[in-house]
């Protein structure tokens, strides 16, 4: 037996690192990862519909299961193994309370359309969720049932397109800061508007002059991130929201950034008229991969009447579900039942567990921790504008300059010190990005650790090591996969007959 | 004797007679990396100068192919669907995306040539 | 505060090193009129155990389908879950993780959700799946978007038979994008003809199987009447477990199938978050929504899987992207996937079985009760009865006993007179002869 080229060992795995095919190359007729009872012989009433076929799906036991998905997750980075320094995603600890609470009897097994009367409690909840985000937000409104961040906006670009549509005045334009992330402007788009880019200024703020030009009777709105997609906060938004207001347009503020500032500052006091919120964010539910998230959005007075079914009321009978707005104003309805209830869970332990002055030191300490990286780096990592940052700090390629290393090959080589990379190329308005946001659950001794490898990978890349760079990762389960040759020959699916894992010839 | 132009878009343009060949420039294609898809339109299509004739696809980008001059599609690279690497390998010549009848030949005089379009790429940095 | 490390020595060591004085000094571009000297109105910290008791509270205040036999369906169905499941979604490797943008450490998520597509495409009898929506209305929605982008057209008809959330979804959508949708009229006898309301403008028909109340249809026909037209057939499955025990969507000539995968894996509750699934043919695969997953190689000529085709997504398109979605619901994806894996095809089918048994089994109960009336020859584990007064009031009553006896219709399709007396009533394999007799009893006394 010959043992693998690439490890060494006869097994293909090395050590811990355990190879692990699809279980479509694995099942057997005649295993079964559950015992059901035997159908009782009934005459079946599906009007001849019966399936004809099998699915094909493959046969497993439990414990191969077990070790499948085990072995899966063990290939996986996650934030319990370690730092992710990912700019605008707010990577903080999820806690296991939260995963507790979502999972009592009398939440996990509620039906939703439920009598109201059965499902009390659930509604107060939602409603106490809804509480805490208005508070926080200092809004008299919230829409609780988008499902995702972009969903969110998407909540909130149709509210206002709603709420001008009742003034009769539909209008044509979103102004979207070129900074903007890629869902601002699909969003947009996905609205019927005509996306109109800002340009930044010098300082990496929205350009208040360029901003000024573009308004007129055909701006709907303006669509900010603020904090920016930069880390910092922009100091004319109350400017920015009265020429908005003043040109009968209104205020969209993308929240994914209110971690820089929850509990301290409220966005409705700077004048804006809808803001979504990413649970997943800000309040630690969990990211499970890429989803699944929950994106309420908080109103203004002007938009309130516009929200999409349904939400929750609180009159003296108790708690009542609206699911059609006699009104006929509601702009219609986003998601199917109610909202991301176990996301709601999830967030309202986390902010019960924080409390009001939990979440401004949240806010502090993510601040704190973002300056912390920037100050110290500034030297090895050029920063891409001059000054403090909020909670993420962004640098650029410059210090990479005539080293060929690009920032990608030195994202990869941070993968085999064991971090995550940072984000990359965005924003896009500073050229080769590295934008980086610790959040406030790291300590000061893993801000330390980071700072010193960073520094180390800097000092490697300007020393003209761009071999080492290139062929980064070296000690990860896969290293560099052919993306060109997926997109060019899209495989998607796994079907009879292919090959299984073993090296190419 | 065809002519070659370019345009700001990083287009080339190639005419013989009536017709034109479209295409993207070989700094185009290195900007883009590793083409792995290209959206070409049909045969008939009218387009406009400076308008959206295709769209050409990188892992990480898309970039719209903007037609140098107005005219009618005649003709399609259809080779360009199994094999997008072509745009990468042989920009001005196999990797060619449109045949085009001209409807304004007056419109090729604003555009660059072969000496202009180098100054302008090396401008670029 | 157990979820902040850093410890008052921490913070002021690092002000050091940044250069300023206070944290105050950090916030100093935050306008005045919006700078605050107190914490806002809300409580202050607690332990668990507080949090526990507040959120405990909440949860014993309401009446859930663990204690009350339960017959409620209508787009969510209470199904076992194996134990397994939530245990290995619990990982922290799995619940902590990121989405796969670095696929070198996140070949984990990647390897699942190429198997969950695979078994999508099975299940629905599809060339081609993504690696799931936020739900199945909106899976519909975008497949109605969809349809519109590959037909040129701007037109979608819509089942009466559909949910009302996808179809409200749908409608919601196509305001403010500009394209028409038929409003359908309710379809309780499954006797709707939608071929003849296909044209040369239409882009679509979308019909559910099961529908919305329970029948189920042959779509072949309607999928050529679809396909002669110029029109793609989009069917939207609510009860993925139906799809062990019916013909596939794929086989009956269905162009984009949309379902909702809560059923398996993923609990009810209360409505969220739950997991869309979108199919579709080969050949539509640049204009479908969502993340995809493909297979590849490494540098060292291994098999790997990367996302793929980023190109339709808004981090690349911006405003010409198929979508504005950013995310999936990987979780849940995860959570159907491993249910799936322990099932198998013996298990599915068996699972599917024993639905269908119960469903057959009840209605045959129902049926024999005093005024009430069957409306479904065929039906997989749900079906509509008709009752001899407004269902909504005699679900009331019947929660009042303990029991959560199905969805007055009234509930999706509210001051629709003709549909007041109908109530959709689900079965699965976790309700006991004991929990239909006691939901037969009971109605009998209500509507006595």
């Amino acid at each position: 037996m010959n043992t693998d080229p690439i490890t060494g060992t006869y097994s293909g795995n090395r050590g811990l690192q355990i190879e692990e095919p699809l279980i479509f190359e694995q099942g057997e007729e005649g295993r079964c990862g559950v015992d059901l009872p035997e159908p009782p012989k009934v005459a079946n009433r599906l009007g001849g519909l019966a399936r004809k076929n099998p699915v094909g799906l493959p046969g497993l036991s439990e414990p191969q299961v077990v070790r499948h998905y085990t072995r899966l997750s063990q290939k996986n980075y996650a934030i319990d193994t370690g730092l992710y320094p990912l700019g605008s995603c707010t990577m903080k600890h999820n806690p296991r309370l939260n995963e507790k609470m979502v999972r009592l009897q009398g939440l996990a097994d509620l039906h939703p359309l439920q009598p109201i009367s059965t499902v009390q409690g659930a509604l107060e909840l939602i409603d106490q969720l809804a509480h805490w985000l208005k508070t926080l937000t200092g809004m008299p409104a919230v829409a609780m049932s988008p499902g995702a961040g972009a969903h969110g906006e998407l909540c909130g670009i149709m509210a206002i397109r709603a709420a001008l549509e009742h003034r009769g005045d539909a209008r044509k334009r979103i102004l979207v800061p070129e900074s903007a992330h890629g869902t601002n402007p699909a969003t947009a788009a996905a609205c019927g508007y005509e996306v109109d880019p800002i340009p930044a200024n010098a300082k990496g703020r929205v350009d208040l002059e360029a901003f000024r030009a573009k308004l007129g009777p055909d701006v709907a709105g303006i669509m900010i991130t603020n904090p920016n997609t930069c880390g910092l906060f922009e100091p004319d938004i109350v400017e920015i929201a009265e020429a908005i207001h003043g040109a009968g347009g209104f205020f969209y503020c993308d929240g994914a950034n209110f971690n820089a500032i929850v509990g301290r500052v409220r966005p409705g006091d700077l004048g804006i008229d809808c803001m979504h919120i990413n649970l997943h964010k800000t309040f630690s539910t969990p990211h499970g991969g890429g989803g699944p998230g929950a994106g309420p959005v908080v109103l203004s007075a002007a938009l309130a009447p516009f929200a999409p079914v349904p939400w929750v009321v609180h009159g003296a009978g108790g708690f009542d579900l609206v699911e059609h707005d006699p009104r006929k104003q509601a702009f219609g309805r986003l998601k199917g039942f109610h909202g991301q209830m176990g996301m709601f869970v999830r967030a309202l332990a986390y902010m019960m567990s924080h409390g009001s002055d939990g979440l401004k030191q949240v806010a502090e300490d993510a601040v704190l921790n973002a300056n912390y990286i920037l100050a110290s780096l500034k030297d090895d990592v050029s920063p891409a504008f001059p000054g403090t940052c909020m909670h993420e700090a962004l640098f650029d390629d410059h210090f990479l300059k005539d080293t060929g290393v690009t920032t990608l090959d030195f994202a990869k080589a941070l993968i085999d010190e064991g971090y995550h990379p940072m984000t990359m190329y965005f924003p896009l308005v500073v050229h080769g990005a590295l934008l980086v946001e610790p959040t406030e659950t790291e300590s000061k001794d893993s801000l330390d650790r980071f700072i010193e490898v960073m520094r180390g990978l800097a000092a490697r890349a300007k020393s003209g090591d761009a071999a080492y760079f290139e062929a980064a990762p070296k000690l990860t389960p896969r290293r560099r996969l052919d993306e060109t040759a997926a997109a060019r020959k899209p495989v998607l699916r796994w079907v009879p007959g292919s090959n299984s894992a073993k090296a190419a010839e | 004797m065809s002519t070659l132009r370019y345009t700001e878009e990083h287009e080339w343009i190639r005419v013989d007679g009536d017709t034109a060949t479209i295409g993207i420039s070989p700094y185009a294609q290195e900007q883009l990396g590793d083409v792995v898809f290209v959206d070409l339109p049909q045969p008939g299509k009218k387009v406009e100068k400076g308008k959206e004739v295709a769209v050409v696809e990188s892992v990480k980008a898309a970039s719209e192919v903007y037609a140098p001059v107005s005219g009618e599609v005649v003709a399609v690279n259809t080779d360009l669907a199994s094999e997008p690497a072509k745009v990468n390998s042989d920009p001005l010549g196999q990797g060619w995306f449109v045949k085009m009848k001209l409807a304004n030949k007056a419109e090729l005089d604003g555009l660059m040539d072969q000496a202009a379009y180098d100054a302008y790429v090396k401008g670029l940095h | 505060m157990r979820y902040l490390p850093l410890t008052p020595t921490d913070r002021q060591a690092m002000l050091v090193r940044i250069g300023v004085r206070s944290i105050d000094d950090l916030y100093r571009d935050v306008p005045a009129k919006a700078r605050r000297d107190r914490p806002v109105d809300l409580p202050s910290h607690q332990g668990e155990l507080e949090v526990e008791r507040a959120i405990g509270a909440m949860a014993a205040r309401n009446l859930g389908t663990a204690k009350a036999p339960s017959f409620l369906g209508a787009g969510a169905y209470r199904h076992h879950v194996p134990a397994a499941v939530d245990h290995l979604i619990q990982r922290g490797e799995f619940l902590t993780s990121y989405t796969p943008y670095q696929p070198e450490v996140t070949q984990g998520t990647l390897e699942y959700l190429f198997e969950f597509q695979t078994q999508v495409a099975l299940l629905t009898g599809m060339e081609v799946a993504n690696a799931s929506m936020y739900d199945g209305g909106t899976a519909c929605a975008e497949a109605v978007m969809m349809a519109n982008r590959v037909t040129r057209r701007a037109k979608a008809v819509l089942s009466g038979g559909l949910h009302p959330h996808y179809a409200e979804i749908t409608r919601t959508h196509a305001h403010f994008l500009g394209f028409r949708v038929e409003p359908p009229p309710a379809d309780p006898d499954g006797k709707e003809n939608l071929a003849k309301l296909i044209d040369g403008e239409t882009s679509c028909v979308v019909v559910q199987n099961p529908s919305a109340f329970g029948h189920l249809q042959d779509l072949k026909p309607l999928a050529e009447a679809c396909h002669k037209a110029g029109a793609l057939l989009v069917v939207a499955v609510t009860e993925v477990v139906s799809l062990g025990a019916i013909e596939p969507p794929g086989a009956m000539g269905a162009d984009i199938v949309v379902a909702e995968g809560q059923a398996l894996g993923n609990s009810l509750g209360f409505g969220g978050p739950y997991v869309g699934l979108f199919a579709t043919r080969e050949k539509y695969l640049r204009q479908m929504p969502g993340r995809l997953v493909g297979e590849t190689k490494d540098v060292d000529g291994r098999r790997g899987w990367v996302l793929t085709l980023s190109t339709r997504e808004q981090h690349i398109r911006r405003e010409k992207a198929t979508s504005n979605i950013c995310t999936n619901s990987g979780l849940c994806a995860l959570a159907f996937t491993i249910h799936l894996t322990l099932l198998g095809e013996a298990g599915f089918q068996r699972l599917a079985a024993l639905n269908h048994a119960a469903a057959c089994r009840l209605a045959d109960k129902l049926a024999k009760l005093p005024g009430v009336a069957l409306l479904n020859r065929s039906f997989f584990n749900e079906f509509t009865v008709k009752l001899p007064k407004a269902a909504g009031p005699v679900v009331e009553a019947l929660a009042k006993r303990g029991i959560l006896g199905g969805v007055p219709a009234s509930r999706l399709w509210p001051g629709e007179k003709s549909l007041e007396n109908l109530l959709l009533i689900a079965a699965t394999e976790t309700n006991t002869d004991a929990d239909m007799d006691a939901l037969t009893s009971a109605l009998k006394e209500v509507l006595a």
